[in-house]
Order: C-alpha cells, then structure tokens, then sequence
C-alpha cells in the first residue's frame, strides 16, 4: 500500500536530477532527517543545478515540504552558486513554499528568554506579596467604606445576587457543616470519655465537649469547609470572569468592582457564617451527646445540665467573633485571589487551590491569634 | 480509494436538534472533493449545528453524514474518531489552548497522534505556522494575540496533521476588512497547496463571493436548506427573496420582521 519515500541523485548533461519516489506521508512514513537532506545536496552539489523527476512520486504531504525547504536552506548555505529548479515538483508544492518564504519573520534558533536568578525570583516573590497585601488591606478598606452606600441602598449592586449568593454560601451548606461538626463532636466525646474514665470524671465530657466545639471547633472547621467550598469558588468565578472580558466589561462601565464583585460576597459570608457556626455548634454537641450517652450511659438531662453552665456566653461571643472575621477573610481572599488571576485556564485553577491554600492557612493562623489574644485577656 | 469524482462528505435527509427543539429538519448536500463549501444562512439557521454533526460532535436525530463513503454516526466511536482525525477544525473563536505557547498548540496534535521525535515535530510546528505566516509566534501564549493571528494560529493547529477536510467556524468573524482578506487568499492558496477539501461556515459575503464555489443555503424559519449552489450564483440567479436579501444585504420586511423576533443571535 504505501511505498517507503526514497530518492536518488542522477546527472543529466550539466544538472543533476533529484528523482523522488514513494509516498512521503508524515504520519505513515515519517519525515526525513537533517542529515538526508545534507547527503542529498552533498551528492548534487557537484552541479551548479539541481532539478526534479517526480514522476513516480506517491502520495505526499507536509513531509515532502519540509525535505524540500531543507534542501532550500543547505542549498543556500554552500559556498558556491547552485539553483534548485523547482518547476518539476507537483504544481501545488511550489505554492506553499511560497507562503512559508512570505512569513515575515521565520523564527531565530534559539530565542529563549534569561532564565531569572535565584535572588531576582527572591525579589521578585517578595514584591509579588507585598502587593497582595496592599491590595488586601485595599479591599478591607472598601468593604468597610461600603457598608454606608450599602445600608443607604446606594451600592453598585444587586440585591437578588447578594441573596443567591447567600443561598449558595448558607442553605447550600448546611449537609457538609452538619456532617463535619457532627463527627467533630462525636470525635471530642469520645477521647474524652476514652481519658476522662480512667479519672471517674465521666461527667466532665459535656465540659469538654461544650468548650471545644462552642469556642473552638464549631467555627474553625465551618471556616474550613467554606474556605474550600466558598472561597475557592469565588476565586474560580472571578478568575473566568476576567478570561472572559467580563470584569473589563464592568470597569468600562465604571461599575466598581469592589462594590459589584467583592461587597455581595463579603456580606453574604459575614452574614451567613454567624448562623452556620451557631448552626454547628447545635449538631457539634448533638454528636457530643449521642456518643456520651452510648458509650457512657449519661443521661441526655444529665449531659444537657452539665453542659449549661460551661458555655456560658463569653464562650459563644468568642466563637461568634472568630466566625465573622474567617467569613470576611474567606471572602477577601478568594475575590482579591481571583481578581488578581491571569486569563487562562490554567489560572483560573491556580487562583481556586490558591484561595484555598491562603483560606486554611489565614484561618488557623488568625485563629491562634484569637487564642493568644483572649489568654491575655483572660477570657 | 474512492474515485476522485466522489463527493468527500454527503449529508442525507440529516435532522438536527436540541433535546426535543427540532433546529434542521431533512437537510440534503453533498461536498465536492477540492471545492470550498460554504454554509450559509442568517442567524440562528443552524449553521454552526451543522457543522457540529459533520465534525462528530453532534449526533443526529435522523439523517447520515457520508464521509468518503462512509457512514459517520453509523460506525463505531473508535471508527468515528479515526475518520474525524482526518479533519482539521478551526473554531470561531481559534479555540487555541490559553495555557500553552503557540507553538505547544500546534505541536500537541502532532505529539498525540504520531510517534515522531521532538526535533521532527518541532520541523513540523514552525512549517505550519509558516504557512500561516506565524513563525514569529511560536513562543506567544494565547492571550498575547490579536484577534486575527488567534485565527491563523488556530489555522496552523488545523493543518497539523496534514487534514483532508478542514472545516472553518465563521473565519472572518471579528477580523477588520484586510485581515479578513488576507485570511480569505490563505485559505485558497492552501487549499490548492495542499488539495484539501475546505466546508466553512460564514455570513460574511464578502469571503463567500471571493472564495466559495459551492453552498448551500439555511433558513430559520424553513428549518431547513431553501437553495443550493455557489453564493456567486445565488446572488445572481436564486430568486427567492429571502436568499436575495441577505446575499444583497437588504432589510426586507420579511427579515426585518424576524430579526426583531430572533434577537441578535
């Protein structure tokens, strides 16, 4: 079926003829080597002109134009005069060399760019984060600068947007919260029960558990679970928006982006998380409950009286607290992360793990923060 | 091989549609070996549907797409994939791949159906996009260029694996007049380069009366193709009024009507 390409150099009074055969066809018979182009010119330079026999040349495609400009360049390159008589190649062949020799600029070998230095990428890293937290701390000040616009209904934005967004980031939310700080609770409960039997001191899982999930794990891992569900969205959205000339659509009508893009989500997560952490607490101590009274035969009323008293509501303000910042930094991150993308695909995934990775991260640094500040304070 | 006189795609009695919305009903053509096809129509005709069948991305509700012969929706998916390999696809918008250079574009065809080496392909890559007068580019990412050398990088990838038939989504759409142009006299000096089959689908008269010598004509209201034949002679011989008036770009009251209905889509 197909015939291997080959071709041989004849001599016909003062011109050698390049006699071409077999189908030269990229994906069946592969391309000739630079070293088969030199060998051919090599065996016809002795003539001061080469011309072709096709007759009994197959099938031929890109494989053919690519031996063919080969044989162009070397021809070029000898050091005496030798024409290359194109006229006896199939009739389309000498029009696509045509196009390739009108292409303006023929790509230079070997153009790659200097690769940085060890300190320029330093340097370069350093004001990279520099700038994020300008713009960071830009943004904050904006979200704040927007409340009044906002509260007087005069914020570029749209209120059926901020309660989609709402209904995503809370109702949409509410089976993972559940599942997390469910297990979360039943897990406290029971390496409290596991330590605390050895001691008699059964009783005190309700303290333990109270404490741990109302001051600590109920907001923490509801963050968590919004930094990765919610935070990287945002970033996702904002990062396709760009790719699609969405955001310069807005900035061209002077809709401002912190307002139309940032604001709707800060507030629907500062808004929402309060209600999922209180949300979480109620299933993180309902997991607590149903493993002490499995595993240690408390009474519910028993386990409900031991727990009133140790969450008080210094307990519940602190988790309240932390619940409103890590959803305005949920929000802050994943929008200035997806503001701030490049417009491939490929940046559009960057800024998602992005928002995610800053999203923990800020979460439980932020968080110990909050642990230090209320041991000094005492609370 | 089939005899060169054969017609290289034949769509019969094709019927295209959307879940239960019937978009073409009973569309009959077949494609000349070396010609270039135009499918033209107003917008919202089905056009681009159309395309989406041949190409194998659609299938059919009724109807068969003949490629060389063969029955495209009727062969198995691994026999389909092989047949629309032979294709090369410019999309509207060059559908180039926004996180690779140009070059990585043209060049990943070639990688995932050939087992050459790397400095062949890399022969192959700058070939292409001399052809298309890109070779300046090849280290560019997507998003650095214009809108017209998008289409030709686009172009490039199309030709990579030498096709037979490339089908061309609205070439000149968003191009200035002499981009559009010039874009117009590469298509025919690579179709009579390389001797492809080219099907494209256009509502830009200019490149279809310059380039095109064969067509067929879709009506959104028909559903259907009203008028085949080259858009040279549909201008000058078809008489129905609705092909007249968008090959001479009036505003009957019939269309007028329409546009008003269909939107700008």
């Amino acid at each position: 079926m197909t015939v291997m390409p080959v071709w041989h150099v004849e001599e016909e009074a003062d011109d050698a003829i390049l006699c071409l055969s077999g189908d030269w066809l990229v994906r069946k018979t592969g391309m000739r080597t630079m070293a088969d182009v030199r060998f051919a010119i090599g065996s016809a330079s002795r003539f001061s002109r080469a011309r072709f026999d096709t007759r009994q040349l197959g099938e031929w495609d890109s494989a053919l134009v690519a031996f063919i400009l080969g044989l162009q360049s070397e021809a070029a390159q000898l050091d005496h005069p030798f024409a290359l008589d194109l006229a006896g190649l199939p009739e389309a062949l000498p029009r696509l060399l045509a196009l390739v020799r009108a292409d303006p600029a023929a790509p230079k070998a070997d153009a790659t760019p200097a690769k940085a230095t060890f300190v320029a990428r330093v340097g370069l890293r350093t004001l990279a984060l520099s700038s994020a937290f300008r713009m960071a701390a830009d943004l904050t000040g904006l979200m704040v600068l927007s409340v009044k616009p906002a509260l007087s209904g005069r914020l570029y934005a749209r209120g059926a947007d901020i309660a989609v967004l709402m209904q995503e980031c809370g109702a949409g939310a509410l089976g993972i919260v559940a599942v997390v700080n469910g297990l979360i609770g039943a897990i406290l409960a029971f390496v409290g029960a596991v330590e605390l039997r050895r001691f008699g001191a059964e009783i005190y899982v309700a303290d333990l558990v109270g404490v741990a999930v109302v001051r600590e794990m109920a907001a923490v891992m509801t963050a968590i679970v919004m930094a990765g569900r919610t935070g990287g969205a945002y970033a996702a959205q904002i990062a396709t928006m760009q790719g699609n000339e969405e955001v310069d659509a807005l900035q061209a009508l002077g809709v401002p982006l912190h307002q139309y893009i940032v604001f709707p989500r800060v507030a629907a997560l500062v808004v929402m998380m309060p209600v999922l952490y209180f949300y979480g607490c109620f299933v993180g101590l309902l997991g607590g409950l149903v493993v002490s009274v499995a595993m240690l035969k408390l009474s519910p009323t028993l386990f409900l009286e031991q727990l009133r008293p140790a969450v008080a509501g210094t307990e519940f303000g602190i988790g309240l607290t932390k619940s409103v910042v890590f959803g305005a930094y949920i929000a802050l991150a994943g929008c200035r992360i997806g503001l701030s993308a490049g417009r491939s695909a490929s940046d559009v995934g960057r800024a998602a793990t992005g928002a995610v990775v800053a999203g923990i991260i800020g979460i439980i640094a932020m968080d110990a923060l909050f642990a230090a500040c209320t041991n000094a304070f005492g609370l | 091989m089939t005899p060169s006189d054969a017609p290289r795609v034949c769509c019969n009695g094709l019927t295209l549609g959307f879940d239960a919305k019937v978009v073409l009903r009973d569309v009959t053509f077949s494609v000349r070996r070396g010609s270039i096809f135009a499918v033209m129509g107003g917008s919202g005709s089905g056009k681009s549907t159309i395309l989406r069948s041949i190409i194998g991305l659609m299938a059919p509700i009724t109807g068969s797409v003949m490629v060389d012969g063969q029955n495209l929706w009727a062969a198995a998916p691994e026999r389909r994939i092989e047949i629309t390999r032979r294709f090369g696809i410019l999309f509207q918008s060059g559908a180039l791949w926004s996180s690779m250079t140009v070059g990585e574009n043209v060049a990943l065809p070639i990688q995932m159906f050939t087992q050459l080496p790397a400095p062949d392909i890399l022969a192959l890559v700058r070939l292409k996009l001399a052809l298309v007068g890109m070779g300046s580019a090849e280290r560019k990412i997507p998003s650095e260029l214009s809108g017209g050398m998008r289409k030709r990088a686009g172009l490039a990838r199309a030709l990579a694996l030498d096709p037979d038939i490339l089908f061309f989504d609205e070439p000149s759409a968003g191009l200035d007049p002499i981009t559009s142009r010039r874009l117009d006299e590469l298509v025919l000096e690579l179709r009579d380069g390389l001797g492809a089959t080219i099907i494209m689908v256009s509502h830009e008269l200019p490149s279809l009366f310059g380039i095109c010598d064969d067509g067929v004509f879709l009506d959104a209201d028909a559903k259907t193709a009203i008028a085949h034949g080259a858009p040279r002679d549909l201008r000058d011989r078809c008489a129905l009024p609705i092909v007249q008036a968008f090959m001479r770009r009036e505003l009957s009251s019939n269309l007028q009507g329409r546009k008003g209905k269909n939107g700008a889509g």
